[in-house]
């Protein structure tokens, strides 16, 4: 027995709405969304790496302290809405990429356990290996991700490409950079100074890295057309926001250099969506429309989509309103 | 080189077994923290705020081991069962997506002002957390389990073809996610983990106890936990005889499983215990064979909800093959003789504490130190009877474990990460084993109690499960 609802969702997409599409962009958008927001947590973990005076790093882990846990569940969400609305296609990246992945979960593992590890014991070398992991760990997870987005855009079948390997290394380079800037709104005196210019090189080496990649990745991959017209506009957009962000960190504007972070994360997920769409697999060559799910689940996840997402704006808003401002002198991590 | 089905299916037993304690450790602890918080900024009272700041501890370290093994869980679906994945994901991806929007999400955003708000924010936002982290806990079971207890019942599909590809096709959602097991499963899980988590509780405060270093925060602590022991493990035990019921009807092989049953047989009794008498009787254990104890016709009763003379269907007389029928007998039988146990320590417990010497009994503070992680031991048993004696199954009666493997997995790929898994792992408890200790050994409070510690036991109605509004019975 069939209840009338379901048969009536199972008719055609909510309001005759183009889904398949909408959900392809929710989903980088989501990617786009932990890019940023882990983004920060990774690369505060990197500049960790800079810092020695035992007081400095307990500011650095207080800084991303009360966030991380939040910020990474949003990688658990863009993995549960892979699978929802585009099963087969989470199903054979997956796979396909089985060792990656598990790099992926090792470094996330890593990353999560340092800190508290870190905070357990106060002699020297406990805090020196655990200091050492969690850089270890901030900096090879966004690694091996951009790996796997890089073998995803490219159509890659083994475990890295030269080019999949430079937009690792892009992703690297915008989270050090996310988390520089992210450290200028939420430290003061030396840290803040001292690490400004470190998220500016970065930001440097994040667009020659994402132009190295599309140029190594371009050539060997048909389905990407680079000398397209949102592909070029989405560059410029980028380096026009990596400007307005170091012109903003040297003017003390913390917020807006932080948006501008926001901006190139989210424009980095677009980039890869355009240059997919209308593929969302290619080595499967198989297109967004063929991939999505028949039209009844389909609505159910498009309906609590709609009630959830904006909730969850909520708690974030709540989460950071609670913490705003520079890190005080006597928060630490435990 | 090692069948990628089998090293997938050690891999996700090994990866499941260790995840499943931190959410027992989170999600038995919420309805604690909630009634401590709530206590603390109503009485003002320091017992209350050292013990929120204390168990709070405990929690975020469980809830960060258990974020980052969780992860794996969503992740091992595509990368090692990405047949099942590609047939199953419009049943079974919908759930995991609302669990992570709908529960993970609320849990791991307020727990960061749980953990690191108290001094920042009001009173009524720090209540509101503690609300909000343990809602998260137990909704994240809710989408599991809607999610597992389909695959054991599975309700509101049909069969059709994608892509060439035959897949399990989303009919009717409400018959699919409110499916017969979901309810049993939900009740006999949170009960389970907040039964694990008193007896936890009460092993650590009797420790003190024992030792003579018994602060008003340690007997507190004890009488709060012992109160909840007191209701959650007869509960737990009345549920499951029920609960039994209902998996005789809807998974008869899981059953006979269960009850090492091979020939199809009517007034079958209930063995209570069973005594191997040859080695052969522990690997392959045959009720005909086996010396028992048993209650007669209770196995026909149960499976029959009332009827002696019921018939039960035998393994042999089921045309798939069976399940490792001694693995799931055997930890049946580990769970249900532990369950009694904690019924009995309760007992003990709640008859001292009526004569006044709960803290004198040094045998039933030693009892209760050994008992401290045998409820999460009891879980880990009952999910191995569920899994384990689901098989051959992946979906019942609909797709095979071993068909959903992912097609293109070597086995030298699945073995490397099984090792790898193994030696994390285990690296992994000993950490968090390590760090609880030192949160016990270093951050109770050691502080000489200030008021007469004599409370008098508190009516049940002031234990947390009914200040959390978990079913105390049915």
């Amino acid at each position: 027995m069939t209840d009338p609802v379901a048969l009536s969702l199972a008719d055609g997409p909510l309001f005759g709405l183009p889904l398949d599409t909408l959900w392809f962009a929710l989903v980088f958008a989501v990617l786009g969304t932990f890019l940023f927001l882990d983004g920060f947590d990774f690369g505060v973990g990197a500049l960790f790496a800079t810092r020695d005076a035992e007081a400095e790093r307990e500011t650095l882990l207080a800084a991303i302290g009360p966030f991380w846990d939040g910020n990474e569940v949003w990688l658990v969400v863009f993995g549960g809405m892979l699978f929802a609305v585009f099963p087969s296609v989470y199903a054979a990246l997956f796979s396909r990429h089985y060792l990656l992945l598990f790099a992926i979960l090792a470094a996330l593992l890593i990353r999560g356990l340092a800190p508290e590890m870190y905070e357990q014991r106060h002699d020297d070398q406990w805090q020196t290996w655990w200091g050492r992991a969690f850089v270890v760990g901030s900096v090879t997870a966004p690694f091996f991700l951009g790996v796997f987005v890089g073998n995803w855009l490219f159509g890659v079948e083994e475990f890295a490409s030269a080019a999949s390997l430079l937009v690792g290394l892009a992703v690297v380079a915008l989270t050090i950079t996310d988390g520089a800037t992210y450290l200028g709104l939420k430290t003061r005196g030396d840290i803040r100074i001292e690490t400004r210019p470190m998220g500016h090189l970065a930001q440097a080496g994040y667009l020659l890295l994402v132009v190295a990649a599309l140029a190594v990745g371009g050539q060997s991959a048909s389905h990407v057309s680079l000398l397209s017209l949102p592909t070029l506009a989405l560059l410029a957009l980028t380096v026009l926001l990596a400007a307005a962000n170091v012109v903003a960190s040297r003017r003390d504007r913390h917020v807006l250099a932080l948006g501008a972070v926001a901006g190139q994360a989210y424009g980095l997920v677009a980039l890869v969506a355009t240059l997919l769409f209308p593929l969302i697999d290619p080595v499967a060559g198989l297109e967004v429309a063929d991939a999505i799910v028949s039209t009844l689940p389909l609505n159910l996840s498009t309906i609590a989509a709609s009630l959830l997402l904006p909730l969850v704006a909520t708690y974030f808003v709540v989460l950071y309103s609670s913490f705003s401002g520079p890190v005080e002198d006597e928060e630490s991590y435990a | 080189m090692i069948d990628p089905v089998i090293a997938s299916r050690l891999q996700f037993a090994v990866t499941t077994i260790v995840h499943i304690i931190f959410p027992v450790m989170s999600m038995g602890l919420a309805p604690f923290l909630i009634y401590f918080t709530w206590k603390e900024i109503r009485t003002d009272e320091q017992v209350y705020e050292q013990l929120r700041a204390f168990w709070t501890q405990i929690f975020a370290i469980s809830f960060v081991v258990g974020t980052v093994t969780g992860i794996v869980l969503e992740f091992e679906f595509g990368t090692n069962f990405a047949a099942f994945s590609t047939a199953a994901g419009e049943l079974f991806g919908g759930p995991l997506a609302v669990e992570g929007m709908m529960a993970f999400m609320l849990e791991a955003t307020f727990l960061g002002i749980f953990v690191f708000g108290r001094e920042r924010v009001t009173d009524r936002l720090y209540m509101l957390s503690s609300i909000f982290v343990g809602l998260g806990t137990w909704l994240s079971a809710v989408w599991i389990l809607i999610a597992n207890s389909w695959m054991q019942t599975p309700r509101g599909f049909e069969m059709a073809t994608k892509n060439g590809q035959p897949i399990v096709s989303l009919v009717d959602p409400i018959a699919a996610y409110a499916n017969p097991r979901f309810p049993w499963m939900f009740v006999h899980m949170q009960n389970a983990a907040v039964l694990s988590v008193a007896l936890f509780m009460a092993g650590v405060a009797a420790y003190f106890v024992w030792t003579d270093r018994d602060t008003q925060f340690w007997r507190k602590t004890m009488k709060i936990s012992l109160a909840v022991l007191l209701v959650t493990a007869p509960f737990q035990a009345i549920h499951g005889d029920a609960y039994g019921r209902h998996v005789a009807d809807t998974q008869p092989q899981k059953f006979a499983a269960m009850e090492a049953q091979y020939d199809t047989d009517s007034s079958v009794g209930l063995k209570l215990l069973a005594f191997p008498t040859s080695v052969s009787d522990i690997t392959d254990p045959r009720a005909e064979e086996l010396f028992v104890i048993e209650l007669p016709f209770l196995a026909s009763i149960l499976a029959s909800g009332g009827n002696p003379g019921a018939t039960i269907t035998g393994l042999n007389d089921i045309p798939t093959e069976d399940p490792p029928v001694a693995i799931v007998f055997w930890s049946f039988r580990a769970m249900v003789g532990l369950g009694m146990w904690f019924i009995l320590l309760s007992f003990w417990g709640g008859v001292r504490w009526l004569q006044g010497k709960l803290f004198e009994d040094d045998l039933l503070a030693k009892a209760l130190v050994g008992s401290s992680v045998l409820g999460i031991l009891t879980v880990e048993l009952g999910w191995i009877v569920t899994e384990v004696g689901r098989q051959p199954w992946v979906i019942d009666g609909v797709m095979k474990t071993s068909a959903g493997v992912s097609p293109n997995l070597t086995g030298t790929e699945a073995l490397a990460t099984l090792v790898g898994f193994v030696v994390v792992y285990s690296l992994l408890l000993v950490l968090y084993t390590y760090v609880v200790l030192r949160i016990i050994r270093e951050e109770a409070p050691t502080d000489p109690p200030k008021q007469a510690p004599a409370d008098p036991p508190k009516p049940a109605a002031e234990t947390p499960e009914s200040a959390e509004g978990v079913p105390s019975d049915d």
